[in-house]
C-alpha cells in the first residue's frame, strides 16, 4: 500500500473508522435541523424574496430603473456578473486541477466548493439574463433558425463566446458534482430510516451499488472530467475578460486581461470557499476533516493568486505610462485619482495589501484571521470589477461625464442574489453530504492520524 | 463480507489463486488493485469521450462554417468574412467549448447507461452496509465447477472473513 511521508500532517484527525466517517457526515442529515439553521434560512429567504421581487419589478418596468447612464452603460449588472462568475471558479479548480495533481486535501473540501461554484454560476447567469430586458426571448442567444432570413448570432463576438463558455461550464460542473454525489447518496439511501427520504435518496442515487466495475468507470470518468474541466476553468474567465479586452475602450483594451481575470477568479473563489467552509466546519462539527492544514493550503492559494493580481494591477499602470497613449494614461489616472478613487483604494488595499498578511504563518493558520481576510478579499474583488467598469465613466466627451448612483433596484438585486445563494447553500448543507465521504475513506489509511501513528 | 479493504483484497487474491472465480465485488469506495485480480478489464470510457469530443468539434466547425461563412457572412469593419480559415481565430473559443461540452456529456451519459444507474433504478447491492464500511465478495457455484460448494465454502472460510451468507438463486 502507498505510504505517505511521516512528516506530512494527517488530513483526517482523530481515531476514525470508515463507519465513523459515514456517521459524521450523514448524521446531521438524519437528525433534526438545529434551531439556528431555521433562523438562518428565514433570514436568507427574506433577502432572496426581496431580490426576486426586485428582479420582477425590473423585468416588468424595464432596465431604466437601474442607475445606468450614457457613459456608465454596464454598471452593477456586469460587476455582479463577473464577481459571481469569478467566485464560481474555485470549485471546479479544486476538484479538477487538484485531482490531476493528486492533491488529497481536496477531498474534504471539493463537494462544498463545487456546490458553491454551481450556485454562484446560477447567480451570475441571472445578470446577463435580466440585462436583456426581455427575458422571455433569452433563447435568441443560441443559434436557432428564425424568421428573419436566418439571421444568426455572431460567432465572432466575445458575448456569444460567453454564452457557450458559461453554459458549458455550468452544465459540466453540475455533472462533475453529481457523478461524485451518486455513491454518497447511495450511502444515505442505505442508512436513512424515514421512508420518504429513503425513496428520494434512492432516486437521487440512481441505483448505485458499488460494483468493482462501476468504481473503475467512476474513477476513469472523474479523471477525464477533471482533464477536460481544467482547460475549461481557464477558458471561462479568459472569455469573460475578453468581453472587455476585445473592446477598444481605454483601460479595457489590454492583453493582460485573461490571465489577470483567471487568477482574480481563483483568488475570489477560494476566499468565498473559506467564508462558507469555516462556518460549515464549525456548525456541522467537521473539525477533524476540514483541518487547519486544509485552511492553510487554501490560504497559500489565496496568497499566490492575490500576488499575481497585484502584479497585474501594477503592470497595467506601468504599461499605461510606458505605452505613451494619453487616453490610456488618462483612464488609469482617473481610476486612481478620479471621483472613484475610494473604490480604487478599496480594491488595492483589499486585494493586494491585506492578503500579503498570509505570509505570516500565525495569520495563515488562524481561523479568526483567515475569516476576516477572506471577507476582505470578497469585498476587494467586487471593487476590482467596479473599478474596471467605472473606467468608462469619463469618456472622450466631458459634457457626458457624470457619476453613477445605484438605485434601490441595483442594490436590491445584488443583495438579493446573495440571499438566493445563501438560501441554496443552507438547503444544500442540510440535505446533501457536505463531504465527499466515500472519497475521504480512500485516504483514511494513508493520511489518517490514527493510522499514521500506528505505523 | 469483509470489514476492511485490504483484507478483502488479500482474500480475493488468495481465492483467485486457488482457481475460484469471483463473481462481483461490492464496496463503499474503490479498492485500488482489485480489478486485475478479479478479472476486470480497463474501461473504454476514455476512448468514448475522445470520440464524443471529436464529434463535437466537427459539428462546431460545420455549423459555424454554415452560419458565418455560407449562410450569412457578416461584414465587421471590412474584415475577411469569405473564408473559414481567415476567421478561424475568432471561432476557436466556441469550437473549444463545444468540444468540451460534447466530450463531457457524451461520456457521462455513456457512463450512466453502461452502469445502469439512472434516476429511479433499484439498488442491487446485497447488503446496505456495503455503502458504509463493509466489503462484499460474491461467488456463484455455477461459475466454479471445478470444486463442490463445500470446498468453495471452506476456501472462503479460510480467509479473514467477517460474515458469510449463502443464498439459493
Amino acid at each position: 500500500m502507498f505510504k505517505e511521508a511521516e512528516i506530512r500532517e494527517p488530513l483526517v484527525l482523530g481515531d476514525k473508522s470508515y463507519h465513523d466517517i459515514t456517521n459524521d457526515v450523514v448524521g446531521p442529515i438524519e437528525g433534526k435541523a438545529p434551531r439556528r439553521w431555521y433562523i438562518a434560512l428565514a433570514i436568507t429567504s427574506v433577502i432572496a424574496l426581496w431580490g426576486i421581487g426586485n428582479i420582477m419589478y425590473l423585468i416588468g418596468t424595464g432596465i431604466g430603473v437601474w442607475g445606468l447612464n450614457k457613459t456608465v452603460g454596464w454598471a452593477w449588472d456586469i460587476t455582479n456578473f463577473v464577481w459571481w462568475v469569478g467566485i464560481g471558479h474555485a470549485g471546479t479548480l479544486i476538484s479538477a486541477v487538484l485531482l490531476l495533481f493528486r492533491q488529497k486535501w481536496r477531498m474534504a473540501i471539493n463537494r462544498s466548493a463545487e456546490a458553491m461554484t454551481i450556485f454562484a454560476v446560477m447567480m451570475a447567469a441571472i445578470f446577463p439574463g435580466i440585462h436583456m430586458g426581455r427575458l422571455w426571448v433569452g433563447y435568441w442567444v443560441f443559434p436557432v433558425p428564425n424568421q428573419y432570413g436566418s439571421l444568426w448570432v455572431n460567432f465572432n463576438s466575445p458575448l456569444l463566446w460567453d454564452v457557450f463558455a458559461i453554459s458549458t461550464y455550468f452544465s459540466v460542473s453540475i455533472v462533475f458534482w453529481y457523478i461524485g454525489l451518486i455513491p454518497d447518496f447511495a450511502t444515505i439511501r442505505d442508512r436513512i430510516k424515514s421512508p420518504v427520504a429513503k425513496k428520494v435518496y434512492g432516486i437521487l442515487s440512481c441505483g448505485w451499488s458499488g460494483r468493482a466495475k462501476h468504481w473503475t468507470r467512476f474513477e476513469e470518468v472523474s479523471l477525464i472530467l477533471a482533464g477536460i474541466a481544467t482547460p475549461l476553468v481557464f477558458s471561462v474567465h479568459s472569455i469573460v475578460s475578453m468581453d472587455f479586452a476585445t473592446s477598444v475602450i481605454p483601460g479595457w483594451h489590454t492583453t493582460i486581461f485573461p490571465p489577470y481575470f483567471v487568477s482574480g477568479a481563483v483568488f475570489s473563489g477560494f476566499a468565498m470557499v473559506q467564508t462558507l467552509l469555516l462556518i460549515i466546519r464549525k456548525t456541522m462539527h467537521l473539525e477533524e476533516y476540514i483541518t487547519k492544514k486544509h485552511m492553510e493550503y487554501m490560504n497559500i492559494v489565496i496568497l499566490v493568486t492575490g500576488s499575481i493580481v497585484g502584479v497585474a494591477y501594477i503592470t497595467e499602470l506601468f504599461i499605461a505610462w510606458y505605452s505613451g497613449v494619453e487616453y490610456e494614461q488618462f483612464a488609469f489616472y482617473n481610476r486612481a485619482f478620479g471621483p472613484y478613487w475610494w473604490a480604487y483604494l478599496a480594491m488595492m488595499s483589499c486585494n493586494v495589501i491585506i492578503p500579503q498578511l498570509f505570509w505570516f504563518k500565525k495569520i495563515r493558520t488562524s481561523f479568526y484571521w483567515t475569516y476576516i481576510l477572506a471577507i476582505f478579499v470578497n469585498i476587494g474583488m467586487w471593487f476590482e470589477r467596479f473599478v474596471i467598469i467605472m473606467s468608462v465613466q469619463r469618456d472622450y466627451l466631458p459634457s457626458s461625464w457624470s457619476m453613477f448612483y445605484p438605485t434601490f433596484v441595483d442594490l436590491g438585486i445584488y443583495i438579493g442574489t446573495i440571499g438566493i445563494f445563501l438560501t441554496m447553500y443552507l438547503l444544500y448543507g442540510r440535505y446533501f453530504p457536505v463531504l465527499a465521504l466515500n472519497e475521504v475513506k480512500t485516504i483514511l489509511k494513508s493520511s489518517g492520524e490514527y493510522y499514521k501513528k500506528k505505523d | 463480507m469483509y470489514d476492511d479493504d485490504l483484507t478483502c483484497l488479500a482474500a480475493a487474491k488468495e481465492l483467485v489463486s486457488q482457481g475460484i472465480t469471483v463473481k462481483e465485488c461490492y464496496s463503499p469506495f474503490p479498492i485500488h488493485g482489485i480489478d486485475p485480480v478479479i478479472g476486470i478489464k480497463r474501461t473504454r470510457l476514455a476512448i468514448a469521450s475522445f470520440m464524443f469530443g471529436l464529434g463535437g468539434l466537427a459539428l462546431a466547425i460545420l455549423a459555424i462554417n454554415y452560419f458565418m461563412i455560407k449562410d450569412w457572412p457578416m461584414n465587421i469593419g471590412g474584415k475577411p468574412n469569405w473564408t473559414y480559415f481567415h476567421n478561424l481565430p475568432a471561432f476557436v473559443p466556441i469550437m473549444f467549448e463545444f468540444t468540451v461540452l460534447c466530450a463531457a456529456h457524451g461520456m457521462v451519459i455513456t457512463y450512466m447507461l453502461r452502469n445502469k444507474t439512472l434516476p429511479g433504478m433499484p439498488a442491487t447491492n446485497p447488503d446496505p452496509r456495503t455503502t458504509d464500511d463493509k466489503f462484499v465478495l460474491e461467488f456463484d457455484t455455477t461459475e466454479n465447477h471445478s470444486m463442490s460448494a463445500e470446498q468453495l465454502l471452506s476456501a472462503i472460510k479460510a480467509t479473514d472473513v467477517y460474515e458469510l451468507n449463502e443464498n439459493d438463486i
